[in-house]
């Protein structure tokens, strides 16, 4: 499977490739991350997604819900099962790894360095900007992904129903993740379950 | 701090770590309490630079971890507490991982697969809404939208994205 042949595309998507290496998923994953500001899964889906063609967006979004559902960061949780998928658990070791390594030397670096830079105004600032930046490509995200809605057994209108429901609890009335999550899942979850089964797939 | 002690502490941040439901901040209240209230092992500032460093630094939220051990105990402290409050999180990710993957005709996968998806992408939306109800004024709005559209419609590099709001930052436009 690591040759060049790649399998057929599906669903009109272009064709997906896979990680000739543990060591590619380390670099590609080292690079993605020193890109990543705030918000590693923006960049997370336009690499592995777009340039590589690692996975299909649907790919993404499934792992992306299981990252969200069971515990740890959900970046770090999709590139554990990306790197799994692959070449096993070395392979979840280098994703992993690729995400954490060089950040880690950045970020105990930046310690030492913040206190002296805190206070400058134009820091300060400059942080502001990327913080509003870094919101509107999580959005941006948000609706590439959501054109892969349209495939979904559970239909367009009751994915807007849910998506709205689950942004209304948990964007605007605030309420904790860990049960806002598990009471619209379970109701989404109900009703894809009645829709899987039966009729063609 | 004794050796005990930090066997203790290591314990309690390998609980945590399957606590971390909707990310890696979603422990931060219960840290706080063990590293600053309960072992006072770094002060209540601290604590809050190393969210604030971690998020502005690229790479994942997760090592403000690191931070608050390297403020602890240097770099033995920022790699053990890392290392804990990621271990059991990570093995479950590939437990389950595995086991959707070998059952991906299953009907409880299938369900979860379609029933998830809209509630995944509506929790992107609700994170980009509540870093933008933050801060008040329309500006970073504006900065906001174009950035989603941006991302959304265009091939343009991400880091042009994040320079142009760093500059508009820093000459103080938002």
């Amino acid at each position: 499977m690591s040759t060049p042949r790649v399998p057929p595309a599906t669903a009109g998507a272009e064709a997906l490739r896979r990680p000739a290496s543990p060591r590619e998923l380390f670099v590609a994953f080292t690079l993605l991350a020193l890109q990543g500001f705030g918000g590693v899964i923006v960049v997370a889906q336009r690499v592995l997604c777009e340039d590589k063609r690692w996975l299909k967006s649907t790919e993404f979004v499934e792992m992306l819900s299981i990252g969200q559902v069971i515990p740890g960061p959900n970046v770090c949780n999709v590139a554990l099962m990306l790197g799994d998928r692959f070449f096993g658990w070395r392979g979840a070791v280098a994703a992993l790894g690729g995400l954490l390594t060089v950040p880690f030397g950045i970020v105990l670096a930046l310690v030492a360095i913040y206190a002296r830079w805190a206070a400058s105004p134009a820091i300060a600032g400059a942080l502001r900007g990327m913080g509003a930046v870094s919101a509107g490509l999580i959005a941006g995200t948000a609706l590439k992904l959501a054109q892969s809605l349209r495939f979904n057994p559970l239909g367009v209108p009751a994915c807007v129903v849910l998506g709205a429901a689950a942004f209304v609890l948990v964007g605007v009335l605030r309420l904790p993740l860990a049960w806002a999550l598990p009471a619209v899942g379970a109701v989404a979850c109900g009703l894809a379950w009645r829709r899987v089964d039966g009729g063609p797939r | 701090m004794t050796r005990l002690a930090w066997a203790v502490l290591l314990c309690q941040i390998l609980l945590l770590s399957l606590l971390q439901i909707g990310g890696a901040l979603a422990i931060a209240p219960d840290l706080h309490r063990l590293v600053v209230e309960r072992l006072a092992l770094v002060t209540d500032a601290q604590f809050a630079a190393s969210v604030a460093i971690a998020q502005a630094s690229p790479g994942p939220n997760t090592l403000y971890v690191a931070v608050l051990g390297f403020q602890a105990s240097g770099l033995a402290g920022a790699v053990a507490m890392q290392a804990a409050v990621l271990l059991p999180s990570s093995m479950l990710a590939i437990l389950v991982g595995r086991w959707g993957n070998a059952r991906p005709e299953r009907r409880v996968v299938l369900a979860f697969k379609a029933g998830m998806a809209p509630i995944t992408i509506a929790l992107l939306a609700a994170t980009s809404w509540i870093i933008v109800a933050e801060t008040p004024g329309w500006r970073h709005v504006l900065l906001a939208a174009t950035a989603a559209v941006a991302v959304w419609r265009t091939r343009v590099h991400i880091l042009w994205l994040m320079a142009a709001g760093a500059i508009a930052g820093a000459f103080a436009w938002i």
